[in-house]
């Protein structure tokens, strides 16, 4: 092989790769990209049952049920719509009535959005970022959610709590 | 006082690399010893000052002086001793301090062992290691000065936040900023090179070993924090592909792309280019990754906006690097001059092609942790998370780790690939029944398991048929081998551990995944929960006081079959300062697996929500990156008989590159 040949083929065979990568992102982007909305969003736009988000707003006073066996019931409220929440298991630390809260699921066919993932941060004070920027934008933001959370080395420390897309396990 | 001192000791530092950063180099170019020796001095002061001003802020810390901003918000009187001192790091303006103090021993330990340097190339590096100290001193005196006082001192601090009141947190930050600070050796190098226009493959023998140390400690770091995650969040997860995690994973993928790279120009002076910028993308990954976790940028690009003057900071610093090595990178990588030649198949081939899939998986990884954020900024909201990684990152890393038993096999220059894969039959057929049987054992689980299991074992197989192969092992009489073995290159020796381990962390990380099981429930005094073949009783619920806590331990009989094993004790702390609360999960191991509990709330008739789950060869994720820097230890023995040493005739020469 003379040196250009060597160099084609190297120059070849690092353009398969990345076309190799590039076709596998644009797949990825396709499918397992998860949109995130409030309960106004999902009652303006419509959103087809079955189809993953996440859901942010704050869990609304009073209508927190427990059920048996760690099954939970909540609605979450954005100050414009409320929308009916199941989830089933441990609730984080942090999970309170009135508090911001992210979770992650479909909407069933009666239009109950079921999670399987609930989310909230171990600060005492934090917000969640999506939960916080949407009640801003609709005007439903109380100042002393601001102090953000602390800073911290460690990665996983400023995780949420909870399982973030299931496909761990 | 001592917050005073600190300051000041900090000040004296930002003056000394100033100096280190100019006077070397108008020493270069004036050919002036004396003006080039400059760097060693200054580097070596400018350690003892960063030092004074770090022992300064531990001291503060350990004394609960609450007069100094930084110690009233992290810390509390009642705290125990070792998270006083880890509680330093455990803020933003403290781990920048320990940022800017390992970079400085770094430039220290090139200044101390760098004697049988070029005098310039030296100089070059010192001024290099200390444009980038003065630009992060910078930093931390303007935007997050540590040593604050407050006008009206309070009485009590604020505490650490508790999920930080961990060992976790004296080891992990420490480890990995060796590692991600580590990298800016290779990256002064990489620019020292540039500069003089002038680089070989004595070149390469001086960088490979920094490059290693930096390796062994991300990868320790980086093992240390998922094992972290996974015992103190308390659910069992131990990777999370947040962009904090993504932040360090990023400069290992490069890092272990610039080893191996590295590897080619010290052994064949080719791809010197490539090495180069690789050297530079590797440190601008962990500049990337302090940009991201520092700035603010990852809790919300808005967050960013409304408190800028840090994320500014950073931003231009990372701009300021990358942009200027990049620039200097295309305008001088021309004048190097092109090295040897080689086949497609060969042991470069191979390397090559390890350096393109780790570099595409970096890419990758890069594309899924910016995505977000852009689309932030257009204000589309959405999160990238382990589906897409599993999507893109994992078929390329399995792609890779096919490969990575052909490597070591094949000859340099020209290599014969039919031969290895004939040598590596056994390999195979082992990785094939270990596939059959897995697949027999599970039947009706999924198909990719037992593949990805069978790839494990066909790279520990390829690690281990390399050292067989070079030994002569069942070819040669026994004693021969035994001869043999001991005669191989410790680097040789550590490729194969390392290598090997990427198989054991993968077949752990396949096996908890598939065949993890979770039970969760509330449970009552006496009940029993029957989890993978254990059985876990709840023997009752007990409450107890701790130094700045309070915490409800459940006590669990844990048996099998009946026959009495251990006796887990999982608690839920609940600290009063900051008025939070953290799970502290039990764990039970047996052998490389795992039992997990961890509890959930109370709730009203006495009864508590409890999490149990049995994670098969779970610890093996972790043996496997130490498995993965013991080889990088074992073959950073073998270097510093080498290191430095301009011609292979000075070999003998000892040297230490970095402990």
């Amino acid at each position: 092989m003379t040196r250009k040949q060597r160099r084609m083929t190297i120059i070849g065979g690092s353009l398969a790769v990345l076309a190799l990568a590039a076709a596998l992102v644009l797949n990825a982007l396709r499918d397992s990209i998860v949109f995130f909305s409030t309960p106004t969003m999902v009652a303006e736009k419509h959103v087809e049952p079955g189809k993953r988000f996440r859901l942010g707003g704050l869990v609304q006073p009073g209508s927190l049920q427990r059920g048996d066996n760690l099954a939970v019931t909540f609605e979450v409220a954005d100050g414009g719509a409320k929308l009916p929440v199941a989830y089933k298991g441990i609730l984080p630390d942090l999970f309170r009535e009135g508090q911001g809260v992210v979770a992650e699921g479909a909407l069933d066919a009666n239009g109950v959005f079921k999670a399987d993932t609930v989310l909230a941060k171990h600060d005492e004070t934090y917000m969640p970022k999506e939960v916080a920027d949407a009640l801003k934008k609709q005007g439903h933001w109380k100042d002393d959610y601001g102090a953000k959370a602390s800073d911290s080395v460690k990665p996983a420390a400023t995780t949420a709590q909870g399982n973030p897309q299931g496909a761990v396990r | 006082m001592i917050a005073e001192s600190g300051h000041y000791a900090l000040v004296l530092a930002l003056g000394l690399a100033l100096i280190q950063s100019i006077v070397p180099l108008i020493g270069a170019r004036l050919r002036d010893a004396a003006l080039m020796n400059v760097a060693r001095s200054a580097a070596l002061a400018q350690l003892l000052f960063v030092g004074a001003s770090f022992i300064a802020l531990v001291m503060l810390h350990v004394n609960s002086d609450f007069s100094v901003a930084n110690v009233y918000e992290n810390s509390h009187s009642m705290k125990p001793l070792i998270y006083k001192i880890t509680g330093v790091w455990g803020n933003h303006e403290g781990s920048m301090l320990l940022w800017v103090s390992i970079l400085a021993s770094f430039g220290g330990m090139v200044a101390a062992f760098g004697n049988n340097l070029p005098l310039s190339l030296r100089a070059h590096v010192l001024a290099v290691q200390a444009w980038i100290a003065s630009a992060f001193y910078l930093f931390i005196l303007v935007t997050s000065n540590p040593f604050l006082r407050i006008a009206n001192p309070p009485i009590e601090g604020r505490d650490l936040n508790p999920v930080l009141q961990d060992i976790g947190l004296a080891v992990h930050p420490p480890m990995l900023y060796l590692g991600y600070v580590g990298f800016s050796i290779s990256f002064s190098f990489a620019i020292a090179a540039l500069m003089e226009g002038r680089i070989d493959a004595a070149w390469a023998r001086w960088v490979r070993p920094w490059t290693l140390v930096a390796w062994i400690f991300l990868t320790l770091g980086i093992a240390m924090g998922s094992y972290w995650a996974y015992y103190e969040l308390g659910w069992g997860g131990w990777w999370f592909w947040d962009p904090v995690e993504n932040a360090s994973l990023m400069p290992w993928l490069a890092g272990t792309a610039l080893l191996h790279s590295a590897l080619v120009m010290e052994k064949r002076n080719a791809l010197k280019v490539w090495t180069i910028l690789l050297s530079i993308l590797t440190f601008s990954l962990s500049l990337l990754g302090t940009f991201l976790v520092r700035s603010g940028v990852i809790t919300s690009v808005h967050a960013f906006a409304t408190d800028p003057t840090r994320g500014v900071f950073i931003l231009l610093i990372l701009c300021l690097f990358i942009g200027g090595s990049l620039s200097l990178f295309a305008g001088r990588a021309t004048s190097l001059k092109q090295g040897g030649l080689f086949a497609p198949i060969s042991r470069e081939g191979a390397l090559v092609l390890n350096n393109l899939l780790l570099s595409v998986a970096c890419a990758v990884v890069l594309f899924g942790t910016l995505y977000p954020l852009a689309m932030e900024a257009l204000d589309f909201k959405m999160s990238v998370g382990a589906p897409f990684y599993n999507l893109t990152f994992v078929p390329l890393f399995a792609l890779l780790l096919l490969a990575v038993p052909l490597g070591p096999m094949l000859a340099w220059k020209r290599g014969d690939l039919l031969g290895v894969t004939q040598r590596l039959l056994a390999a195979g057929v082992a990785a094939l029944v270990v596939i059959a049987i897995v697949w027999a054992w599970t039947r009706g689980g999924s198909a990719l398991a037992p593949l990805a299991i069978g790839l494990g074992v066909f790279v520990i197989g390829g690690a281990m048929t390399d050292l067989s192969e070079r030994t002569g092992l069942f070819r040669l009489p026994f004693a021969t081998t035994l001869h043999r073995a001991r005669g191989l290159p410790r680097s040789a020796w550590g490729a194969a551990f390392a290598h090997a381990g990427l198989g054991i962390a993968l077949i752990g990380i396949v096996c908890e995944t598939t065949w993890n099981s979770e039970y969760i429930a509330t449970m009552k005094q006496n009940d029993v929960a029957h989890v993978a073949g254990y059985d876990l009783k709840l023997d009752g619920l007990s409450q107890r006081q701790g130094p700045n806590f309070r915490e409800m331990i459940a006590e669990f009989n844990v048996s099998r079959d009946g026959e009495k094993i251990s006796v887990m004790t999982p608690s839920k702390r609940n600290f009063t300062t900051r008025g939070s609360s953290t799970t502290e999960a039990a764990l039970l191991t047996r052998g490389a697996s795992q039992l997990y509990v961890s509890l959930g709330d109370a709730t009203a008739d006495g009864a508590i929500a409890v999490r149990i789950y049995h994670k098969p060869l779970v610890l093996l994720i972790w043996w496997g990156p130490v498995l993965m820097a013991f080889g990088g230890m074992l073959s950073l023995s073998d270097r510093r008989l080498r290191v430095g040493a301009p011609k292979p005739a000075r070999a003998k020469q000892r040297l230490q590159p970095a402990e």
